[in-house]
């Protein structure tokens, strides 16, 4: 039997199953001797089950089916998730908003601590995380008595590839649900770009894009590159673009292969969300700006001359 | 009627820009400004509008921390909250989320609030895990990441900033809330407050004295800096751009 007996709760919606489900495969497979098992929490989890059970290196798949699971409410999984949680010495979900939301809740229940952000595993119990808006990062150790849970932090982990074959096992969880919280809807600002959290190309706009009409010159270039569209926390204050496309401490970190960030001033905090990107290009008519400080590639002029002519010469 | 708990936190001012200390055994803290935690403010600052519209007559804010937290406690009693608590940790003392919550629960089962707010995260740990914890050990709703909050009755409509977009739940009071940034702009504050705060009640307790054993169960064994990416290259037109850009096959 192995050692370590990893849960991972599944993210998902409309019957797909989030990246960040894969890439928190991928750190889970960093730890020595583990058995790692994904749980679903839906009203009909069959589909994504099925997804879940095709990742490499899941050997299992539990879905547990409640007309309560329809939206992830932390309310109504965390009891869920803690009851299931005996026999594993690991919980983990990533650290998007749906993870953060819930895996602090289901730690509380079972009465150990909670690792946030976890971006590199040392071994089954000794894992580091950034602090300070990525500006340190820390090793942290939980004796090995304790279980763990934790969020990992998506943008350290490429996805895991399909391939797995994992039994899928229906589950009844009982325990009582609470009804104090309730959905009432989601307004998602839907667009038809790639994805930020897991687009190759992103092209991030900032205050100096000026109005939600400034922002088009992005889009289209965006479009050319076949990139998803980001902001600065600014911009989204400001009323330019949705909060969906916030990059940063408080927004979105993200690990694309190439970012362009276009009148971003390169604040510590929107730093933080782009750490990991590959290429940085920097566009900004401000030479002293602190992005050129952390960019691959900088480019000093006006941003309204140099996007249109960038989009114009990349055909 | 009602009143409102607004946890706080003392940390590093969002402007500084954090040292380690050379042994990697943590961050410089000696000379560097502390201030009340950005998203903390933010909850404040929606506790005392809620109390201003009428809907709670008292605002409580509560801190966990070394006795300087004073400090950051009187700021908040001069924007505007009625009474503080500081829960006195020693100095040095790292609290851990479960034990915050705890100490916090150990606050609510004395105060019985009908909303407690805390920010999202503290900009030092980056945890975002103690409003959620507070929620699961009171058994009562969570709503984070709230971008608005409409209270009617006895339950609250919160808007949620989430990786999708906006999502809204209802929940029953009491509840846990937690801010985002767009929830509200925190106020300033004025001299003639900074002097009235100076009356306005301060108690300091002890984890004993709420029953509470702080525990601490995670070890930080070294603080160390992020990698620092090189040092990039400056073009001077955009097809020097697009060449560099082909040059690394990223179009
Ligand atoms: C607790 C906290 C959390 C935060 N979280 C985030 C976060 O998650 N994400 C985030 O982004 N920010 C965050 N911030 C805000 C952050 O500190 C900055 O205020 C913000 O990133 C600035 O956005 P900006 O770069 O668009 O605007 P500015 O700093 O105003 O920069 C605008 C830039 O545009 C350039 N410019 C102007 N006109 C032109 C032109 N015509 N052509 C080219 N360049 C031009 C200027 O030179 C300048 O560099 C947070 C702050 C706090 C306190």
């Amino acid at each position: 039997m192995a050692a370590n007996k990893i849960l991972i709760v599944a993210e998902h919606a409309g019957g797909a199953l989030n990246p960040s489900t894969a890439k928190c495969v991928t750190c889970a497979r960093a730890i020595e001797d583990g058995e790692i098992t994904v749980a679903v929490f839906a009203t009909d989890g069959s589909s994504v089950a099925a997804q879940a059970a095709a990742l490499q290196g899941v050997t299992q798949v539990l879905q547990i089916d409640n007309a309560a699971n329809g939206h992830p409410l932390a309310a109504v999984l965390a009891p869920q998730i803690a009851a299931l949680a005996d026999g594993f010495t690991h919980v983990f979900g990533p650290s998007t908003t749906f993870g953060k939301d819930l895996m602090p809740r289901v730690a509380a229940l079972i009465d150990t601590p909670q690792l946030s952000d976890i971006m590199a595993v040392e071994s089954a119990h000794c894992f580091r995380r950034p602090i300070y808006a990525g500006n340190a990062i820390i090793t942290v150790k939980v004796p090995a008595d304790l279980k763990i849970v934790a969020t990992v932090r998506t943008a350290s982990f490429e996805a895991v590839a399909d391939g797995g074959a994992a039994s899928v096992e229906k589950r009844d969880v009982q325990v009582d649900l609470p009804t104090h919280t309730r959905f009432v809807e989601i307004s998602a600002a839907s667009s038809d770009r790639p994805d930020l959290q897991t687009a190759r190309t992103v092209v991030s706009g900032g205050r100096a894009l000026g109005s939600a009409d400034g922002f088009r010159i992005l889009y289209s270039l965006a479009e050319k590159l076949g990139a998803a569209v980001g902001a600065s926390r600014a911009a989204v204050d400001a009323g330019y673009v949705p909060n969906d496309m916030q990059v940063g401490q408080t927004g979105k970190i993200i690990s694309p292969e190439l970012y362009i960030a276009v009148g971003i001033s390169g604040a510590i905090q929107h730093l933080t969300g782009i750490k990991d990107a590959r290429t940085i290009v920097a566009i900004n008519k401000d030479a002293e700006a602190p992005i050129f400080e952390v960019a691959d590639i900088g480019l000093v002029g006006d941003l309204f001359a140099l996007v249109p002519e960038l989009e114009k010469q990349l055909a | 009627m009602a009143k409102i708990l607004v946890a706080i936190k003392r940390v590093v001012d969002y402007n500084v820009r954090i040292r380690l200390k050379p042994d990697g055994s943590g961050v410089a803290t000696e000379g560097v400004k502390l201030s009340i935690n950005p998203f903390d403010e933010i909850a404040l600052e929606e506790a005392l509008r809620m109390r201003d519209r009428g809907a709670a007559e008292e605002v409580i804010v509560a801190s966990i921390g070394p006795a300087e937290t004073q400090q950051q406690l009187r700021t908040a009693l001069a924007m505007g909250a009625d009474r503080a608590v500081l829960v006195q940790a020693d100095a040095g003392a790292v609290v851990e989320p479960l034990t915050a919550a705890r100490t916090l629960l150990a606050l609510v089962e004395r105060e019985k609030p009908q909303i407690v707010i805390l920010g999202k995260q503290a900009i030092d740990d980056d945890n975002n895990q103690t409003g959620q914890m507070l929620a699961a050990l009171w058994d009562r709703p969570q709503a984070t990441f709230a971008s608005t909050i409409e209270l009617k009755d006895d339950k609250a409509t919160v808007r949620r900033e989430v990786d999708t977009g906006l999502e809204t739940l209802e929940v029953d009071l009491p509840a846990v809330f937690t801010t985002d940034l767009r929830l509200n702009e925190p106020r300033y504050v004025k001299l003639p407050d900074i002097m009235k705060a100076k009356k306005k009640p301060l108690e300091t307790v002890t984890f004993t004295d709420l029953g509470v054993t702080p525990k601490q169960q995670v070890e930080v064994s070294h603080y160390e800096p992020p990698p620092v990416r090189q040092k990039g290259v400056m073009v001077k037109d955009v097809a020097e751009l697009v060449g560099a850009l082909k040059k690394r096959g990223l179009v």
